[in-house]
């Protein structure tokens, strides 16, 4: 029996295909949608306003705007870095990109605790490699802004590279060669030819980095200080309203931060349709 | 705007891509580069275009020596075998990309763009994206694209190799007519040897990185240098140390002392031509093409024996090409009964 007709069989019967779908189903809905469901029913148990004025409190307000803060920082300096760094390991072949290849990988790899933790011993202003040296320059890395953008652009470094590289080698080189023939010199072969071929790419690669940032927690925690209302993201605010015994208030942030998350998925799904298209 | 390469080589790793390549591309020519896949074709071509850059050589357009010139400065055409359409941009986008980026203002786009719409007939097809032409109309649209800026020289890296039979046929009876309108000098890769006689006025055959002969299609037909010229310019038997083609067998049913005895093990009928494919006493394949009138006479059936006398047959024992002397088989094409044979060439 070839493989081909041994891979028709399997889900092919009528009642394997339910059962399939119900196994899919059910796994879903337990692992993802239950707890979502339970948050946003929980959110909004007590009526609208007390989550309400969770999130609209000083601190609340304060971290969503260091969250997008941090976003409209972290995003950009990731993009541009991923996309060089994508056309760095397609199209210029040397030794070094095997090595490049697999450091870009350590944020997946490395807990974001780990992370936090190796950030805050290079920039302490006590014994750190760097600290001290920025602290005298009047920097202040650790349990400021600076630190925790560190930290966000550590955490979510390879998701532009590891969507862009892809697309990079299947456009290939032929159709920026047809460029340069008609006279395009290597930045207007670029901006005309190759990021028009990859943008899909790239942009999927920027929602899944601002949604990576929008829900960081390990890293920023261990750098920030976890400050109120001076060094606290979302998801900081959710876990320290959640240890204070301020459910509503947790829950409320929860809401928002999913909302975001989610808006950022339904971008991701209406780009990877309108690139399927 | 001749073309002339001096020296080129070319080394891919291990590969030798392009060993010590000369040749020469009059102005205004329609020339081919033939050979088999690896031969250095193409390689050879990308780096007329600056795509490729050599080890060793130069490149001359029009005299001047660009070999370190960028692609983007050279003023060539190229044409890609998968067409290389910018996928993002429109048939008019496409083609006006040149123009473009020399800054032309956009009623002078629109204008070049149209006419050249109309001179490769894809002039309702301004609109579309490349994804919904066919690969015809693709390889126009690139060509028309390569032609927009009004390029010094053309190239095609085996434009037609991407499509089926019927558009090739088509497309390079059009390329020929385009170019005897146009004049512009064009180089074209093939691995088709009849696409290459049917277009090109000069052809330059090459095998394993090196220019095994150059010259007009009937040249390199009647006169090939070697036997790898002679063996891929058309079809050939080896008779010991002669080459024979198949058309300067003649097939006869009587023994005498020119003629190898041979058990017919085939016959194919391909159209107008056929093939019978026989087997000698020492177990050579050897075929000869008849023509449809010669088998009926011949009466030849598989499985008899019948007389094989080659009426042309070259070696090329030595360095020098020669024509047939001294040759082992016994050679004798006055034989008139079988003139048809020979003069089907």
């Amino acid at each position: 029996m070839s493989a081909h007709s041994a891979a028709a069989r399997v889900g092919s019967g009528r009642g394997s295909r339910w059962t399939l779908r119900a196994l899919g189903l059910g796994f879903l809905a337990l692992l993802l949608v239950a707890p979502l469901v339970m948050i946003f029913f929980k959110t909004f148990e007590d009526g609208l306003m007390p989550p309400l004025e969770a999130i609209t409190s000083e601190n609340g307000l304060k971290a969503l705007k260091l969250s997008l803060l941090m976003v409209a920082i972290a995003v950009p300096v990731n993009t541009v870095f991923g996309v060089v760094c994508a056309i760095l390991l397609v199209r210029h072949k040397w030794k070094g990109n095997a090595l490049i290849d697999a450091v870009i990988n350590l944020p997946f790899a490395l807990s974001p605790v780990v992370i936090g933790l190796a950030l805050y011993l290079l920039y302490s202003t006590n014994g750190g490699w760097f600290g001290p040296t920025l602290s005298k320059a009047g920097i202040e890395v650790l349990f400021s802004v600076p630190g925790m953008v560190l930290a966000s652009i550590f955490v979510s470094l390879p998701f532009v590279v590891r969507e862009t590289v892809p697309v990079l080698q299947e456009i290939g080189t032929e159709q920026e060669q047809a460029a340069s023939t008609l006279g395009a010199n290597a930045w207007q072969t670029f901006w005309r030819v190759t990021l028009p071929a990859i943008r899909w790419g790239v942009a999927y690669g920027v929602v899944l980095t601002t949604a990576r940032v929008l829900g960081e927690f390990g890293a920023v925690t261990i750098v920030s200080g976890s400050i109120s209302g001076k060094t606290e993201t979302l998801p900081l605010f959710v876990s320290k309203q959640f240890d204070g015994f301020n459910e509503p208030g947790a829950y409320g942030a929860s809401i928002v931060l999913a909302l975001l998350a989610l808006t950022t998925l339904l971008a991701m799904n209406l780009l990877k349709r309108k690139e399927d298209a | 705007m001749g073309i002339s390469v001096e020296g080129a080589s070319k080394r891919f790793g291990d590969f030798r891509a392009l060993d010590d390549v000369s040749i020469e591309v009059p102005d205004g020519s329609l020339t081919a580069l033939l050979g088999p896949s690896g031969s250095g074709k193409s390689t050879l071509l990308r780096a007329i275009a600056g795509l490729e850059t050599l080890d060793g050589g130069t490149v001359l357009i029009d005299g001047e020596d660009v070999s370190k010139k960028p692609t983007q400065k050279r003023e060539v055409g190229f044409v890609f075998q998968h067409y290389a359409a910018f996928k993002h941009m429109t048939v008019f986008e496409n083609v006006g990309f040149g123009l473009k980026i020399r800054k032309w203002k956009k009623p002078q786009i629109s204008d070049r763009v149209h006419e050249l719409l109309r001179l490769v007939q894809l002039d309702g097809l301004a609109d579309r994206y490349p994804s919904q032409l066919s690969g015809g109309q693709r390889q126009r649209m690139a060509l028309a694209r390569a032609l927009a800026v009004e390029p010094q020289v053309l190239l095609l890296d085996e434009p037609f190799g991407a499509l089926d039979a019927k558009v090739r046929k088509d497309l390079r009876t059009w390329l020929r007519r385009l170019h005897d309108e146009m004049h512009v000098t064009t180089i074209f890769v093939t691995h088709d040897q009849e696409e290459a006689m049917d277009v090109a006025g000069q052809l330059v055959v090459m095998n394993e990185g090196r220019v095994e002969q150059s010259g007009s299609a009937n040249e390199l037909y009647e006169d090939p240098s070697n036997e790898f010229v002679m063996s891929f310019v058309g079809e050939v038997n080896r008779l010991g140390d002669d080459f024979v083609r198949p058309h300067d067998m003649d097939v006869v049913l009587d023994a005498d002392e020119r003629t190898q005895e041979g058990l017919v093990q085939r016959i194919v009928a391909l159209g107008f031509e056929i093939r019978v494919e026989f087997v000698l006493a020492d177990g050579t394949e050897v075929w000869a093409q008849l023509t449809r009138a010669e088998l009926q006479r011949l009466e030849l059936r598989e499985g008899q024996i019948a007389y094989l006398r080659p009426v042309q047959a070259r070696s090329f024992n030595g360095s020098a090409p020669s024509d047939t002397p001294g040759a082992s088989t016994p050679l004798g094409s006055q034989d008139g009964g079988d003139a048809e044979v020979s003069a089907a060439v």
